[in-house]
């Protein structure tokens, strides 16, 4: 019955987004205006019925429904609740259904919440909102229905591949989503502004909240998912260029790009094309991820659903929407009024190379990303991994970091080198100091790119702060505080980043229970090895004592092992202390009684997935800022 | 969602249900006693690409054909060999398709060509927005 | 007008990338690392024996004259057994077959030639990987077919199935 009634939703769903797309194209352009006041009702609808269609798939599943096929291919009723729950999205038609909701509920609240648009363009994006969500509903319920019926039932379903039971599957995937499918909006408006011929700073002005906030829950997917995979996985490693992890980078390098280029659009009138191809390119990065992670085309670690049928259908619907938008751009941007030039010395210039560097950096991502692909055509196959991507894009993002560092402290409009200079010379010279120190002290046992990233990283945080020297800073706008926090948070990050490639010690013993290990300043005392079980788990653990000169803590590695799917698992034992975290993974038997133990000690490593979440609190906070201020106009204006 | 395959498909990986009984190669789990020389063998088995695992590396697998390369690897390295000459060893027996390192093959020039294609189209974008200005 | 041409670029490209991803669904990537060495002469290895009663097998023993097969399997392998039969047949027509058991031991190698049968005229214990390594295969079971002159001819990856057979007794006969 909840099968049945989520898959009625769905088609309901499907059926109302058609015809929101009717009414709205009916009324722009058929000349029927009477029935735009209809579209945001049926918007907002359609979001609720999407919910209602994912609210069953959920809760099928925490039943453990074993007649829908669905369930019993990927869950089982021995797994804790919190499992059955993430496990509705932990595959790809609950994922698909999940990209759709938080489509629709993202039309409806651009139905409900957005006021300062235009009517007809604001009717525009709710259509081009409309047209995007049809593909996918047809994408569902033609290819991947959530709700399809197994019969005869089973007694027991299969239960969910061992490493997603963990609380990341909770958090990492529905935030991605709502960043992801959140740049459908921004997508969507810009859809709306070229179709309505309306790309001015009011547009910007109206699409920056949405792109905001859809950045921000995208850094904090990013985020969660860098951290999971790294103590998940068991290696110590945090990012690996694996073309899915690529897949969910572009489309925050687009969005960052995009941030950036709404501000200079709504300050100064200019930058329109640039802003909406960024707006376009933001979500086809969503989409083109989507597709390679679907459709099996790349290897990867996390890639699933390998099935080219589904990747067919994916690459229509690419083709549809992503080259309509493009052709769009090219047929309608040309009649748009060009910006004005801007000044060398100014906030508008340092905005634009700050774009011109992360489009760069996209594009480095995206073509090694395919670069196999395209070689494969050839047939010559090759691997394009870290050491490219690092030599590349790294420098380049390290440039990036020197201009966050500076552009902040730029007047609009125009602005004196001499000035500027005087502003930037603190920072310039902790830099030198930095480098000088770094270089004394590791040059030889330290990569190039790591002591560069360390070297900077300090007098860029340090930057940061400075629009914030010098003022009263009760009063400092909040969303300057957003800026400040946002751009330290990058400096945070950076410094994690190159912390760990410099200064994590690898140890590899093979140790006997009652053996003492030292690294790093650490004493490890083997104390024991035993069975030990869990919910739908069994494993040897490992006790081990760790102390640094005082204290001594009890850690405890695990090899787990599950029946269903039969899997083993590395769950790896995190220590954090303030300078870093004590890494240890419990490996195989070696030889008899000796045990293969793997300790990493990764100074100041958390660094990098704080700053994550700085960056995204910095998003936040130039969220509400912005919206306050926004309200705070209007009531002065008496509209509220 | 994003189902993190690796260790699932190491360890199952076709066509072979299990890998092995014997206990991992001497060098696979064990640290050179040369600092230098491990760190050359670490850096080496980074960019050296599993054959039967999903898009890893020898140094983050744990399957045993991935444990065997990273004893040949550290093997050699204690023997004195250069790490590009292992490198162009198993390139010679696998293809580019066993490194992470780009080679110097003509199909791969596009691939450093193409970031500074990319600047340069900037740079001239660019000098349409930042000049004298209004 | 040099904007309006600009506009269209990311259109083109777009388009080209589409292209690439068709193709690509069209012609998948069969996943499967083929050796460098197809057409070079076999390495020099020298391995210890696997099995109680075949002897060891060095890389002498191999190109003198008559073209053999060289089969990489590992008792541990399930596919392995299930292209036995086949291995069997190749040898009951009359075809040189010289086995390496890959990251094994001397019991099991004994047990599974005693449950799936014997096809091999020597074995070698390639323990370490370091063997197979050296001839660029990158899985079990594989088949090398090696010529009179000590040249690899060609190699077949992944169990030899029973319409494989007439095609490996073809590659033998061309390897001449």
């Amino acid at each position: 019955m909840i099968a049945e009634a989520g898959l009625i939703a769905l088609w309901l769903a499907a059926a109302l987004a058609f015809l929101q797309l009717a009414l709205s194209a009916l009324g722009l352009w058929g000349g029927k205006d009477e029935l735009l006041g209809a579209v945001r009702p049926v918007a907002v609808t359609q979001g609720v019925l999407t919910a209602i269609s994912f609210c069953a798939l959920v809760a099928l599943f925490l039943r453990s429904d074993m007649s829908v096929l669905l369930v019993a291919s990927n869950s089982h009723s021995a797994k804790p609740w919190l499992y059955k729950f993430a496990g509705a999205w932990g595959n790809h038609e609950g994922s698909m259904l999940l990209w759709v909701t938080v489509m629709g509920l993202a039309g409806a609240a651009v139905a409900l919440f957005e006021r300062a648009l235009r009517r007809d363009t604001h009717m525009a994006t709710l259509a081009g909102q409309a047209a995007i969500s049809l593909g996918f509903y047809a994408f569902l319920l033609f290819s991947s229905n959530p709700f399809a019926r197994l019969s005869p039932a089973p007694a027991n379903g299969q239960g969910l591949n061992p490493l997603l039971q963990d609380p990341g599957l909770a958090f990492h995937p529905p935030t991605l989503y709502l960043g992801y499918v959140g740049l459908s909006v921004a997508f969507s408006f810009a859809i709306g502004a070229l179709l309505t011929r309306r790309v001015d700073a009011a547009f910007a002005r109206a699409m920056r909240p949405w792109v905001l906030a859809a950045w921000v829950l995208l850094t904090l997917g990013i985020t969660a998912g860098s951290y999971w995979a790294y103590y998940e996985l068991g290696w110590g490693g945090w990012w690996f260029w694996d073309p899915v992890e690529n897949a969910s980078l572009m489309p925050w390098l687009a969005a960052t790009a995009l941030l950036h280029s709404v501000t200079v659009l709504a300050t100064r009138d200019s930058l329109r094309a640039w802003t909406v191809m960024l707006a376009v390119i933001a979500f086809s990065m969503s989409m083109v991820g989507t597709f390679l992670v679907r459709s099996g085309i790349l290897t990867s670690v996390h890639a699933f659903a390998v099935d080219p049928e589904r990747g067919s259908f994916i690459l229509a619907l690419l083709a549809i929407y992503i080259g309509g938008a493009l052709a769009l751009f090219g047929w309608r941007v040309g009649a748009v009024r060009e910006g004005a030039t801007f000044r060398t010395v100014s906030r508008e210039s340092a905005l634009v190379m700050n774009n011109l560097l992360l489009c760069v950096i996209l594009g480095i991502v995206l073509i090694g990303t395919l670069y196999p692909l395209m070689t494969e055509a050839f047939g010559h196959k090759v691997s394009v991994g870290a050491p490219y991507f690092d030599r590349v894009a790294g420098p380049l993002a390290l440039a990036l970091m020197l201009l966050m560092a500076v552009g902040p402290l730029l007047r609009w409009r125009q602005d004196q080198a001499r000035v500027v200079a005087k502003r930037v010379a603190v920072p310039a010279v902790l830099l030198v100091l930095s480098l000088v120190v770094l270089l004394m002290v590791g040059a030889g046992t330290i990569g190039v790119l790591p002591l560069l990233g360390l070297a900077i990283a300090i007098p860029v945080g340090v930057a940061s702060l400075a629009p914030l020297w010098k003022r009263n800073l009760l009063r400092t706008p909040l969303f300057t505080w957003g800026m400040v926090i946002a751009h330290l948070g990058c400096a945070v990050s950076l410094a994690g980043m190159a912390c760990d490639s410099a200064f994590t010690v690898e140890k590899l013993v093979a140790a006997r229970p009652g053996d003492t290990i030292r690294t790093a300043g650490w004493t490890l005392h083997f104390e024991r090895i035993a069975p030990i079980a869990g919910d739908n788990w069994t494993a040897l653990q490992a006790d081990i004592r760790a102390s640094r000169g005082g204290g001594a803590v009890m850690i405890k590695p695990q090899s787990r092992f599950f029946t269903l799917p039969p899997t083993t698992t590395s769950e790896a034992a995190l220590l954090t202390r303030w300078n870093g975290q004590l890494y240890v993974v419990l490996g195989q038997e070696a030889d008899a009684g000796r045990w293969q133990l793997r300790i990493w000690w990764k100074p100041f490593v958390t660094l990098i997935w704080l700053g994550g979440i700085m960056i995204a609190l910095g998003g936040v906070l130039a969220l509400i800022g912005r919206e306050r201020r926004g309200w705070r106009h209007k009531w002065q204006k008496g509209e509220a | 969602m994003k189902a993190l395959l690796a260790l699932l498909l190491c360890l199952i990986a076709a066509p072979v249900a299990a890998q092995t009984a014997l206990p991992p190669a001497p060098w696979a789990n064990r640290q050179l006693p040369d600092p230098a020389q491990e760190k050359r063998a670490r850096a080496l088995m980074e960019t050296i690409r599993c054959l039967t695992c999903q898009s890893q590396s020898v140094a983050d697998s744990d399957a045993s054909m991935a444990g065997d390369m990273r004893s040949e690897i550290r093997r050699r390295i204690a023997a004195g060999e250069k790490p590009k000459a292992i490198r162009a060893w198993l390139i010679s027996r696998y293809g580019d398709w066993v490194s992470y390192e780009p080679t110097a093959a003509p199909i791969l020039w596009p691939l450093w060509g193409a970031p500074i294609l990319l600047l340069i189209v900037g740079v001239l974008l660019l000098r349409r927005r930042i000049g004298k200005g209004r | 007008m040099k904007r309006p041409l600009l506009l269209w670029v990311p259109l083109v490209a777009f388009v080209a990338v589409l292209l690439l991803f068709a193709g690509r669904l069209a012609n998948p990537d069969d996943r499967v690392v083929q050796s460098r060495l197809i057409g070079q002469a076999l390495p020099v290895f020298d391995l210890p024996a696997a099995a109680s009663d075949r002897p060891a097998l060095r890389s002498t023993d191999i190109g003198g004259g008559k073209p053999r097969l060289v089969n990489i399997f590992a008792s541990w392998c399930l596919p392995c057994a299930a292209e036995a039969p086949q291995l069997m047949a190749l040898r009951r027509a009359g075809v040189e077959i010289d086995g390496i058991a890959i990251r094994d031991a001397r019991a099991d190698v004994d047990a599974f030639l005693k449950k799936h049968g014997n096809p091999y005229t020597r074995i070698g214990l390639d323990a370490r990987s370091t063997v197979q390594m050296a001839l660029g295969s990158s899985g079990v079971p594989e088949t090398f077919v090696i010529d009179g002159r000590g040249k690899i001819a060609h190699q077949h990856i992944g169990d030899i199935r029973a319409d494989d057979v007439p095609k490996v007794l073809k590659q033998l006969e061309a390897a001449r």
